[in-house]
């Protein structure tokens, strides 16, 4: 529809004064939020030689949990890799060689470049032993390189671990009977 | 005539004899249950069938009765009244669900029956998102052993006796029995007596909860990955119904399917795990032709032409000497395309029927602990160890007028009669070897043999050409079996990534074009066919009778 004539409002720029068509206010005021920022405490990282602090509840790599024993957590239910909408988790399960529990993972691997770190899996797991961590620079040199099985993401949870990064989550209730010590 | 009111809904029942659980059935209501079985006894033990029953007087009221009564130990009559959602019969289904649960660990992510569980599926249904079970489950240890293809899950056992039932019923060898009573009960085997009959991982299907696993299937996929086709069991005539359970071109496992026309409800153990070798890396993956002495890996589109000009080149010469042995492990379909095939190159082209494997004698159930039949049979294993004969021997009558037999083969190859020989075979391991060696030697004096097999032997070493088979679960078609019961199969699987179906194959032999089409091809050989005529119809999930 074209706009009517009565709907238009003609307007004209209002006048400078003699101080505006100076322009040496302006230029001295941005000269002085340079100066300003030029002195004031620094934002910008230098990465990589600087670390960022990330919050603790960023979804970067994965990790895979041990138990108290040391023994890697997942009981191998597949939710996990039901829930994942990027199909980037593969298990192979296997009857445990502990007595504890009947079900272990024999293969355990994700594909961190099909990955799209949603976080599904980590809310999926019924016993808490899949979680994002803040490691967020990956790199490899193969595709090969960036399938991280079981002894690769139960060694991010030992660098997690020593590097005092564990995540937290924050959650609305309490977690499943399955995540609880043995009694 | 009986009518039958469920829920307000009048059904006519008819004759039959139903209890309510049928009855409801029928109306499309469900009422759960888990120790009722179709085949098996009543025992009216797990009290999950709990519902509301009353009468439909002449005068048109309605008395009912003050109790819940269990709708599977309950025949339904005329004028019974049934009413699934009343307040007393949601109370009792919820607090019997409640009374199963409370000491049946939780254990679903572990558990290989999460996804097809029935106390998972009524629990969401009639069940209560909470318990109020404060105490310690009773959590008694799981068996070690109970039987080679069975494992026992002892906490997970809701005791609605089906396993037992099973094993004094149909298989008859009473292995398993419930140990102690009320809270201590649990399911076990006598001492140095396991589960070890034929039949015996049909317990595993009856079991309505993840109690009983089977050893072979035992974590290798989660059920909800699995896609479901209908098949037929390859592995002995009586040609039972499955459920071929797959994912990703891998077949996982083989269920029995309920046909009252093949087998009834069960299958045997011998037939649920020889699906092995469908997955087998050892499989030929492309066709091989001979080249300077050595077998080498050959395009579908040079070789097809190659064979075909040979046969019709021998053929020229003399009619009768190209001839095809057909597998009873071929489709009726196939065995049809590959007569074709050969009476269309050479009218007089001989066609001989495959080896029939058969091994012992017919194995009846149920039968006692010395092996010996007891009562009328409720399942067979047939000694006759392919699917289908009588299929490919109604194509062998009607194309060549009789039925020559494997032997017969042998001995025409063997006098030199024969220039070339296409053999079919595509046997299951658990029919056995399939020649013997002197067989062998007269087989390998053919100057063209063609072999058609799934995986290399003695034989194909000494062919011509080798052409990769494809299996039951990667083809369509049917399957005949001993009671001339003809069963549609569907494929599940591809057989390869350079594999062709068998039919595919004598199709393209045949320079017929397209992909194959079962039904298409099955309407064709029914109008030549006579005794296959029947084949033309909609053969449905049970299949049809043949005469």
């Amino acid at each position: 529809m074209p706009i009517a004539e009565k709907d238009v409002r003609w307007v004209s720029p209002t006048k400078l004064s003699l101080m505006d068509r100076l322009y040496l206010p302006s230029i001295f005021s941005g000269l002085g939020t340079t100066m300003k920022h030029a002195f004031s405490k620094k934002v910008t990282q230098q990465f990589p030689e600087e670390r960022p602090q990330l919050p603790q509840h960023y979804r970067g790599v994965h990790r895979l949990n041990r138990d108290e024993e040391g023994r890697v957590k997942c009981v191998a239910c597949y939710m996990c890799s039901t829930a994942c909408p990027a199909r980037c988790i593969d298990i192979v399960a296997a009857p445990s060689p502990w007595k504890d529990r009947e079900k272990y993972p024999e293969i355990f691997v994700i594909d961190e470049l099909r990955c799209i770190y949603c976080g599904m899996c980590e809310q999926a797991c019924p016993c808490d032993a899949i979680e994002l961590t803040t490691l967020f620079d990956l790199t490899g040199l193969s595709r090969e390189e960036m399938m991280f099985d079981k002894e690769k993401l139960l060694s991010v949870f030992d660098q997690t671990v020593k590097d005092g990064t564990d995540p937290v989550r924050t959650t609305s209730g309490k977690l499943s009977v399955a995540s609880e010590p043995k009694v | 005539m009986a009518t039958v009111h469920i829920n307000g809904a009048a059904v006519d029942i008819g004759d039959e004899k139903l209890n309510l659980v049928q009855a409801a059935k029928k109306a499309g209501v469900e009422i759960p249950s888990y120790c009722w079985h179709p085949a098996l006894s009543v025992v009216a033990s797990c009290r999950m069938c709990l519902v509301e029953v009353g009468e439909k007087k002449p005068d048109g009221t309605v008395a009912m009765q003050p109790r819940v009564v269990p709708a599977c130990q309950t025949p339904a009559k005329d004028g019974t009244v049934v009413n699934t959602i009343s307040e007393k019969s949601k109370y009792a289904q919820e607090r019997t669900l409640e009374s199963l649960l409370l000491n049946h660990p939780l254990d679903c992510p572990v558990c290989d029956k999460a996804g097809e569980c029935g106390l998972q599926d009524y629990t969401f249904r009639y069940g209560r998102a909470t318990t109020r079970m404060i105490e310690e489950k009773n959590t008694p240890p799981n068996k070690d052993y109970i039987g080679d293809n069975v494992t026992l899950f002892t906490d997970r056992c809701i005791m609605c006796s089906r396993c037992v039932r099973f094993t004094r019923e149909i298989s008859g060898t009473s292995e398993l029995q419930i140990l102690n009573r009320g809270h201590h009960a649990e399911i076990d085997i006598f001492p140095e007596e396991p589960l070890n009959n034929k039949l015996a991982t049909n317990v595993v299907d009856l079991c309505p909860v993840g109690a009983l696993c089977s050893k072979d299937f035992l974590y290798k996929q989660r059920v909800w990955f699995l896609k479901t086709q209908q098949s037929v069991c390859a592995d002995c005539s009586t040609g039972c119904s499955t459920h071929l359970d797959y994912n990703k071109d891998i077949v996982y496992r083989l269920r029995p399917r309920d046909n009252p026309q093949a087998q009834g409800h069960f299958m045997c153990d011998e037939g649920r795990l020889d699906y092995e070798y469908v997955n087998a890396k050892e499989r030929f993956q492309q066709p091989l032709a001979r080249v300077e002495g050595k077998l080498t890996p050959q395009a579908w589109e040079k070789l097809g032409p190659q064979i075909r000009s040979e046969l019709v080149g021998l053929a020229r010469k003399k009619g009768d000497a190209i001839g095809a042995v057909l597998s009873p492990f071929l489709t009726v379909e196939e065995a049809y395309l590959l007569a074709k095939l050969m009476k269309s190159i050479a009218p007089k082209a001989r066609l001989y029927l495959g080896y029939v494997p058969v091994r012992g004698k017919d194995d009846q159930y149920p039968q006692d602990r010395q092996g010996n039949p007891v009562g009328p049979a409720k399942f067979t294993i047939r000694a006759e160890k392919c699917p289908n004969r009588r299929g490919v021997e109604a194509v062998l009558r009607q194309l060549q007028g009789e039925v020559l037999p494997f032997e017969t083969a042998v001995r025409d190859a063997g006098n030199g009669t024969l220039q070339a020989l296409f053999v079919t075979a595509g046997y299951s391991p658990n029919a056995g070897q399939w020649y013997q060696t002197a067989q062998l030697e007269s087989l390998k004096k053919t100057p063209t043999l063609i072999v058609q097999d799934l995986m290399p032997s003695t034989l194909s070493a000494e062919a011509k050409y080798v052409i990769p088979a494809a299996t039951w679960a990667e083809k369509d078609g049917v399957f005949v079996n001993h009671a001339n019961l003809a069963q549609a199969i569907h494929w599940a699987v591809r057989p390869g990534w350079f594999g062709r179906t068998d039919g595919q194959v004598f199709a393209d032999l045949m320079e017929r074009r397209g992909l194959l089409n079962a039904e298409g091809l099955r309407k064709e050989l029914a109008a030549e066919i006579p005794a296959l005529a029947p084949l033309a119809g909609n053969l449905g999930e049970q299949g049809v009778k043949l005469r």
